[in-house]
């Protein structure tokens, strides 16, 4: 994410704390992509992706004046977007999310390996599904997108061990699911 | 759960959820949808809660019951 940072008055992000609305519209036309990159990866849903890249904008117009400009722009804008990601996903059950057909219709790097059962991918996708958001983020984040365990640690705010230990309880409780309806990996 | 289990349940959720495409981007501009939150909350702030309107009526209410209090009312504005 470009961050576009500069501490000089009357930078555009000094423009944008002061409720100059010019400068918002610039800082979203440059970091509305990154922002949408990263929800997507979080939620893995194209329509709710959107949603929370507007719910995500208007969080950071909300909070414009408590941003300090002498930091980047782009680690702070991801950071409201992994909470609105978050807010999200802790309101679905687990029923009506995440299901293969989701993830097939992704657009994604590749469409997996198709000689995985559909079944053992379906059922997979039910145990992610039921793990708690905060284990389910660290590890699609560090996981399935191989996000660096830095960047994980600064948008979910903890630290780099804090995101292996998730993203340990994740896979740990995955296995147990899958074990319980009858898959052994 | 050993290294290589949590190898095999890796590899299990990266062929199960495939790694999004690095350039996924939203299907339309949400600029529009930005500008229409944005001003779907100013109004909202310039609504007055209905409990103020509650509040308001049964100042009036009892003020008309009472008018010996209207002095005393406007000593404490």
């Amino acid at each position: 994410m470009a961050d576009g940072s500069s501490s000089v008055p009357g930078s555009l992000l000094h423009r944008f704390r002061d409720g100059d609305l010019d400068a918002f519209e610039a800082l979203f036309r440059e970091h509305q992509r990154p922002v949408y990159g990263w929800i997507l990866r979080m939620v893995r849903n194209t329509a709710a992706a959107e949603d929370l890249t507007v719910e995500t904008f208007w969080r950071i117009h909300r909070a414009h004046d408590r941003f300090q400009p002498e930091y980047p722009f782009g680690p702070w804008a991801r950071r409201i977007a992994t909470r609105a990601a978050l807010d999200w996903l802790r309101a679905q059950r687990p029923e009506v999310e995440l299901t293969a057909e989701m993830a097939g219709a992704l657009p994604s790097e590749s469409r997996g390996n198709p000689s995985i059962a559909a079944e053992i991918r379906s059922k997979t996708a039910l145990a992610f599904a039921r793990l708690p958001s905060s284990l389910r983020a660290a590890a699609v984040l560090a996981v399935v997108e191989e996000q660096p365990h830095k960047e994980v640690a600064a948008a979910l705010g903890i630290t780099v061990g804090a995101v292996k230990l998730r993203v340990f309880r994740a896979l740990r409780l995955l296995r147990k699911d899958l074990v319980r309806q009858g898959i052994t990996p | 759960m050993n290294a290589d289990d949590e190898n095999r349940i890796k590899q299990l959720l990266k062929q199960t959820l495939p790694p999004v495409e690095r350039n996924a981007e939203p299907e339309r501009d949400l600029w529009p949808a930005v500008l229409r939150r944005l001003d779907a909350d100013t109004a909202q702030r310039h609504t007055v809660p209905w409990f103020d309107w509650a509040l308001l009526g049964g100042l009036a209410v009892f003020v008309i019951s009472f008018p010996a209090t209207i002095p005393v009312f406007l000593y404490y504005l």
